[in-house]
């Protein structure tokens, strides 16, 4: 039985820490779909957290600070629209931009407003989501394996855990099976297949990069509001460009990104359960090691272990018309 | 009674200081398949991208049916009954036929009831115009002649009345051309208006009824396909009488200088490309190499010229081996040796186009006298060299210090010609020499090419032009899916013939 809460608490685990991924690497399918390179998940991940936590704080709401972070969220997607895709410049030094801005703003802003540099104060019950039971979680707790499966894995998790797995079938449904969609993926191939269809490229292209900030914005909400009470310093701890690589290990498909994500979760899971476990033979483990693990995985997932991942075709290219 | 359903008036567009269209004037009539006809650069895409949308006219008038338009983007002209099939084809390769027809039109917010109506739709029109195409095929597995079949048939999905063609026969082979104007023939007896651009004269002659030429961002001329010909066209097209057959003598060959036995080379995907080709090229004869795109030519030209590793075979340059698939000379080592290439893609492999001409006329020889003493560039002797030589190859305009990117694309060949040449190599391997390129230029290179045979060069020239293949050659061959399918001496040999040769028909 030890055995089998165990397994039942890495899960539950396991749901929780890929939610961010899950959010941000969706977010980056409508952009990198659209043909716009997003590397700026992690700073826009980051901004999220930071707003989210602040708006909360001010307004008494953790709905209101989401609401915040939504628009502050899609106000960077915007910058980034602005700069690579009507200005045309680099697609890649504008994420870089965007990353080094935030975390430079976020420090800044904690520091002015609450005395202490990168952190904002601790948010109380109200002012932060909290974990949601689902019904009959208690009654049902004692029977076996379902009782295990619903009580101790699927209930009992934040509303933005619930909210990241069925963003998964929405977007899968949005790209695949409407025109949206279609003229979404066809803008990321060849945006002058698109533009003789009558579609405008740009309005395509900044549509995508708007979802793209609402998608990321819950992110990190689900940073600062709900698993913390409050915002610190570069939060968002890579999870930003883990997604990215869970979306391009996915091949840029909700399906398989999902996959990814729970995957990159999962080893991360594994390294806070394995930490200070004595193993027969091996002994403890050290940390650092163990910490590695997500990371060292990424590199050889991404190093051509599932195949070459084929990129939207006209991706990272600004949409010239005239010559 | 003929009533004008396209009509331009005064239409102007620039880029930046390039005039691309001055003051058009065309009137096209319904129910006519109109031809206009220029060399490359003559403005006729530009103006027909202003027709379907894609660029705004910086001023002018258009009129459809008699009344004015203004066409904002590409969904105007389509609303407006227009249809153009773009030199490089408007799809998106991993859609399938269904989904690239449908993009922009597809009548639903999420897929249903449209979609059905739209196969049916679809299904009609390709049985009333015998066009053939699985709407669930997806583009990439389809040859160049059906995904064209694609385009016309999303045209007309989206009520083209005129429908616009962009050189649409430069990629087909003969028997593609063929089956295109059948259906555009059928078209125009369904009442379709149909506009040719085109740079082949055979093809207005063939197809049209009307005809415009346009020379320099002008319009030149219109006339009724039947009160002109060949000649008269071409004149107008370059402003003075050209040669449309070149003037050459009888080959005056030699010995075997270059020899290709049972070549097989395989490209970066290692698909094997080459298959056992043999060749073999005298001192004072071109052999022409005449083939569909994408069928080894390019394989072949890198392995012949060093730049890609023989798989097995052996390659002989004056009797000497130079490559097998253990050693192998590399280009310099080659070019030393006494041959000389003109790259396919010359603004890939030929040119750094971003340096100046002088440098790239050099490039290769750059390290030799008198360019270089002890590793140190003699800047006056190289531009005094690209002075003389630019002179020499007729380069507009002759400054050695322009950038290379800034010269049009036959001066930028005259640049390579003139650097491989100028080294009076035994063996010259040519690719796609007037690609892109236009009329008054295509004249010198073949003249000059005529006149390196003429001094004894072997000459292996690999073209898709079969009539460049045609009027240069001594001796053709045809190669398909890698292999030499057929070799021909170049005395009654017919472009028909040749034709089934690259199709892989025979």
């Amino acid at each position: 039985m030890e055995f089998l809460s165990d397994i039942a608490s890495l899960i539950n685990s396991t749901l929780r820490i890929s939610t961010p991924l899950v959010f941000a690497a969706m977010a980056g399918i409508f952009a990198e779909r659209s043909g716009v390179i997003d590397f700026s998940l992690e700073g826009k991940m980051l901004m999220a957290a930071f707003v989210a936590a602040v708006g909360s704080y001010f307004l008494g709401n953790p709905w209101l600070g989401l609401l915040l972070a939504i628009i502050a969220c899609v106000s960077l997607s915007m910058l980034h629209g602005f700069a690579s895709v009507t200005y045309k410049g680099d697609q890649v030094v504008s994420c870089v931009a965007i990353n080094i801005l935030i975390i430079g703003l976020t420090t800044a802003l904690a520091a002015a407003w609450f005395g202490q540099a990168g952190l904002t104060p601790t948010l109380t019950e109200d002012q932060r989501f909290l974990e949601v039971n689902l019904p009959f979680a208690e009654s049902l707790r004692d029977v076996p394996i379902i009782g295990t499966i619903y009580s101790d894995i699927l209930s009992g998790h934040y509303i933005f855990v619930y909210l990241a797995y069925a963003t998964v079938p929405l977007v899968f449904w949005v790209v695949f099976k409407t025109s949206f969609g279609l003229r979404l993926r066809a803008v990321g191939e060849n945006p002058s297949a698109v533009d003789t269809a009558g579609i405008n490229v740009f309005a395509m292209r900044y549509k995508a990069l708007a979802i793209n900030g609402v998608l990321i914005a819950f992110a990190g909400a689900h940073l600062s509001t709900a698993v913390n009470a409050n915002f610190f310093r570069e939060m968002s701890a890579g999870r930003g460009y883990l997604a990215l690589a869970a979306m391009i290990f996915g091949k840029w498909h909700p399906k398989t990104a999902l996959i990814a994500c729970l995957l990159f979760g999962f080893t991360d899971a594994l390294q806070i359960r394995l930490q200070g476990v004595e193993l027969p033979a091996i002994g403890e483990i050290p940390v650092q090691l163990i910490q590695a693990l997500p990371y060292v995985l990424t590199v050889v997932l991404l190093a051509g272990f599932v195949g070459k991942a084929i990129a939207p075709n006209a991706i990272g290219q600004p949409y010239i018309k005239e010559r | 009674m003929v009533s004008p359903i396209l009509e331009l008036k005064n239409i102007n567009k620039s880029f930046g200081h390039v005039h691309a269209n001055k003051d058009i004037n065309l009137t096209i009539n319904k129910g006519t398949i109109h031809g206009i006809i220029g060399e490359n650069g003559a403005g006729k895409s530009t103006l027909m991208s202003i027709v379907f949308g894609l660029y705004q006219a910086n001023s002018g008038t258009i009129k459809i049916n008699g009344k004015e338009i203004n066409l904002r983007s590409p969904k105007d002209s389509i609303i407006n009954g227009i249809g153009m099939v773009h030199q490089h084809f408007m799809l998106v390769e991993n859609f399938t036929v269904l989904e690239n027809i449908i993009l922009g039109f597809e009548g639903e917010l999420v897929f249903g009831k449209n979609l059905e109506k739209a196969k049916k739709d679809l299904k009609n029109l390709c049985d009333t115009y015998k066009l053939n195409i699985d709407l669930n095929s997806t583009i990439s597995d389809l040859s160049v002649g059906f995904r064209q079949r694609v385009e016309i048939l999303k045209s007309l999905y989206r009520g083209a009345e005129i429908l616009i063609l962009d050189e649409p026969t430069g990629v087909l082979t003969p028997q593609e051309v063929d089956e295109l104007f059948k259906i555009l023939r059928s078209l125009n007896e369904e009442g379709k208006t149909i506009v040719l651009i085109t740079h082949k004269l055979i093809e207005i002659m063939d197809l049209t009824s009307e005809v415009s030429v346009m020379r320099q961002g002008e319009m030149v001329g219109h006339t009724k396909t039947e009160d002109t010909n060949k000649e008269q066209l071409a004149e107008m097209m370059v402003g003075r009488s050209v040669l449309l057959r070149l003037d050459k003598t009888e080959a005056n060959t030699g010995d075997v200088v270059f020899r290709v036995e049972d070549l097989t080379v395989k490209d970066d995907l290692d698909v094997t490309r080459v298959k056992n080709v043999n060749l073999e090229i005298r001192a004072g004869e071109i052999l022409g190499l005449a083939g569909v795109t994408g069928n080894g030519q390019t394989e072949l030209l890198e392995a012949l010229s060093g730049i890609r590793k023989v798989e097995s075979g052996q390659i002989y340059l004056d009797g000497k081996k130079v490559s097998d698939s253990q050693n192998f000379l590399d280009p310099r080592e080659l070019k030393d040796q006494g041959l000389a290439h003109v790259p396919e893609d010359r603004q890939r492999m030929g040119l750094v186009t971003d340096f100046k001409a002088y440098e790239n006329l050099i490039f290769g020889y750059h390290d030799q006298q008198p360019f270089s003493r002890s590793s140190i560039l003699n800047h006056k002797d190289i531009i005094s060299h690209s002075k003389k030589i630019m002179e020499e190859y007729d380069v507009r305009p002759q400054s050695p210090n322009l950038i290379t990117s800034n010269f049009s694309g036959g001066n930028q060949q005259k640049i390579i010609l003139s650097r491989e040449l100028n080294e009076k190599p035994k063996v010259l391997l040519v690719g796609q020499p007037t690609r892109g390129v236009d009329i008054g230029a295509i004249e010198f290179i073949h003249q000059r090419l005529i006149d390196m045979r003429d001094k004894g060069a072997a000459i292996l020239l690999v073209s898709v032009e079969l009539d460049e293949v045609l009027s240069l050659s001594d001796r053709i061959v045809v190669m398909f899916d890698g292999k030499i399918v057929g070799e021909k001496e170049n005395t009654n040999v017919t472009d028909r013939e040749l034709g089934l040769l690259m199709a892989g028909v025979v």
